[in-house]
């Protein structure tokens, strides 16, 4: 009896040193590529308006026309009434708006990418989405379909960034030394940044099919590292008061967490006046944001927009 | 002997598995990022009287939502503030004391501080919040009591200070510009009210209690009076129906709140309702009541009921 308790206990052993040995080494590979490691802090800003002023006003027509945001929804099948909500609201504000489910599903079109794994299908659309469409647009932003965006928001953002360069922006999330951008609050990537990852996707070492070793690692985690190989690194995107203009929360989360925390300043601070993306909405909130964004009016409230950014010709808009 | 240490080698096999497995779930639960949990998804039904977010409403301190007004620096509000001066509105929210902290305080934290003055009616007086005591008891039943005597004590102290004197639940959210905008275009000194008109009982039509209704101030002095000379009593408990009836008797006309394209302003139920196609079933009571014929949702909404 003793010895067969003490060879138990001496398995029990080996198996979680074997274990943890084997959760470092996982570890290790993703904080790998740090070679190129920037000292900078990563956090951009929107423009100021007063730069923008400064414009002309031809320039800033010229400006808010040159503006073609591809936008791709990464759904599944059971995501459907939120995916419904999404195709019917903010989407119709995007130059071009594109479905890619994990299966073909005959209630809404899609562009079926024949996986359910979510960083197979992220790398094969961002294959297709370039291939198709890399002279055409300049800024690709990717999304579930539990957020909701003001794409106009996002526009004004990436006025003055140049889509020749590597960016790589959203709401970022720091893993130990390592930063990714979360999917969750919504990833833009200029044309230079697809360009670069759509050379990586065909080397596996760099940008493999399978990142983790044991467990998953989240497909927002996996596109960094390949990202990061490239050189492009990601970026927090802020308004001029350092909010967050890309979240993850809800409006509703963001103002219960106000109310607890600063209740004297509650629709002041919670949210970035120009925030381009909440996440965790239910479908019926989706209709009730884009009213509350996009239509309702308190009379006698002026906003001197210094651009106006249109929604495409025919497109069916509010 | 080969069988023991078959047997040991056994339960070295299990003990190792068992240990992997165990460290494993040790590791990702330590591992695991503060940033990957999904914020709950929170599905309201707001016709159930709802007990959300149990507790935790105990709100400290004051709160002011407008304390950011200064903040956009970019918004010319001349007009908004020419019409503050120009339709002075009083708006009088229906409470009780188990709803100050609940529900009275949110209201006095937003919407409230667009009214020229506000003042919050409750059964029983309560100097910090503050709160006007009517010397009721609190109820469904109650409510025509509370309207009577809310309306009272306003025409009482107040009726020099307003032109239009407007009625509100504590779950109702008043975009008092877009009021002020309605109203504007009328003569206080006419007898007239407003509100999301419905059609049955009365023939005129009277105004959804729910969805808050506003009086112009010969309309005010005509409802007092009525409770002096008799021509109105406490006829029965439902508020809003014999408000609209007196309101008849009285020649206090029901007015019409639609905005320029037709679409109602006034509204008794929450933005989603409202909103989304289909959501209230055809055979709801309310596709019945509505005095107008129905149309998409308005631009120029003016109130929103059973918000939480």
């Amino acid at each position: 009896m003793l010895s067969e308790s003490s060879s138990f206990l001496k398995g029990v052993i080996l198996g979680s040193i074997f274990c943890a040995l084997i959760t470092m080494l996982g570890r290790i590979r993703i904080g790998h590529g740090n070679t190129m490691h920037h000292h900078e802090h990563h956090h951009l800003q929107a423009p100021n308006k007063e730069n923008i002023l400064k414009i002309s006003g031809d320039e800033r027509l010229e400006l808010s026309k040159g503006f073609q945001i591809y936008c791709i929804i990464l759904v599944k099948p059971k995501d459907v009434s939120l995916w419904a909500a999404v195709k019917e609201t903010w989407t119709k504000h995007c130059d071009k708006t594109e479905f890619f489910s994990s299966e073909n599903f005959e209630e809404f079109e899609s562009i079926s990418m024949e996986t359910s794994d979510m960083w197979l299908m992220m790398r094969k659309a961002y294959k297709y989405a370039f291939e198709k469409y890399s002279d055409q647009y300049n800024w690709f932003f990717l999304v579930r379909p539990t957020t909701f965006a003001i794409v106009e928001n996002l526009k004004y953002f990436l006025l003055k960034k140049d889509p020749s360069q590597p960016f790589y922006l959203g709401h970022t999330i720091k893993s130990g030394d390592f930063e990714y951008v979360s999917v969750r609050g919504g990833i833009v990537l200029s044309i230079e940044s697809m360009k670069r990852l759509n050379s990586l996707l065909n080397i596996p070492e760099k940008c493999p099919e399978q990142g983790g070793m044991i467990w998953k690692i989240s497909e927002d985690k996996q596109l960094a590292v390949c990202l990061k190989y490239a050189g492009v690194f990601a970026e927090n995107a802020e308004d001029t008061d350092g909010k967050d203009v890309f979240n993850t929360k809800s409006v509703r989360l963001f103002i219960k967490e106000a109310m607890n925390n600063h209740s004297n300043q509650v629709v002041g601070r919670c949210c970035s006046d120009m925030a381009v993306t909440f996440n965790g909405l239910t479908p019926n909130q989706m209709h009730v944001m884009m009213y509350g964004v996009y239509r309702l009016r308190a009379f006698g409230h002026l906003f001197n927009d210094t651009l106006i950014f249109l929604p495409p010709d025919g497109s069916d808009n509010d | 002997m080969a069988s023991k240490s078959w047997l040991n080698f056994l339960t070295f096999l299990c003990g190792s598995a068992i240990g992997f497995f165990l460290c494993s779930q040790l590791l990702s639960i330590l591992l695991g990022e503060q940033g990957d949990t999904q914020p709950n998804i929170l599905h309201n039904d707001p016709h159930a009287r709802h007990s959300d977010d149990n507790g935790q409403n105990h709100l400290e301190g004051q709160m002011n939502f407008n304390a950011d007004s200064s903040q956009h620096k970019d918004e010319n509000t001349d007009i908004a503030e020419n019409l503050f001066q120009k339709v002075k509105i009083l708006c009088w929210v229906m409470t009780g004391p188990q709803n100050l902290e609940k529900k009275a305080k949110h209201v006095k934290a937003t919407w409230a501080q667009r009214c020229n003055k506000v003042l919050f009616m409750s059964s029983e007086e309560n100097k910090d919040f503050p709160t006007v005591g009517l010397k009721t008891k609190e109820g469904r039943d109650q409510l025509y009591w509370k309207t009577i005597k809310a309306f009272q004590y306003v025409h009482d102290h107040y009726l020099e200070d307003a032109d239009w004197f407007m009625k509100a639940d504590d779950d109702t959210y008043v975009i008092l510009d877009n009021l002020r905008w309605l109203l504007s275009k009328y003569d206080p000194e006419k007898p007239i009210y407003f509100g999301r008109r419905f059609k049955p009982y009365v023939k005129q039509g009277y105004m959804s209690g729910g969805a808050g209704y506003v009086l112009s101030k010969e309309a005010l002095k005509r409802f007092v009076d009525a409770f002096k000379t008799d021509k109105c009593t406490h006829s029965s408990s439902i508020e809003d129906l014999a408000l609209g009836k007196c309101m008849e008797i009285i020649n206090v006309e029901a007015g019409d709140s639609r905005d320029t394209t037709g679409k109602e302003t006034f509204h008794p139920f929450v933005p989603e309702h409202h909103l989304i196609k289909g959501y209230l079933p055809r055979t709801f009571w309310y596709w019945n009541y509505n005095y107008y014929p129905p149309v998409e949702v308005s631009l120029e909404i003016l109130l929103y009921k059973y918000l939480d």
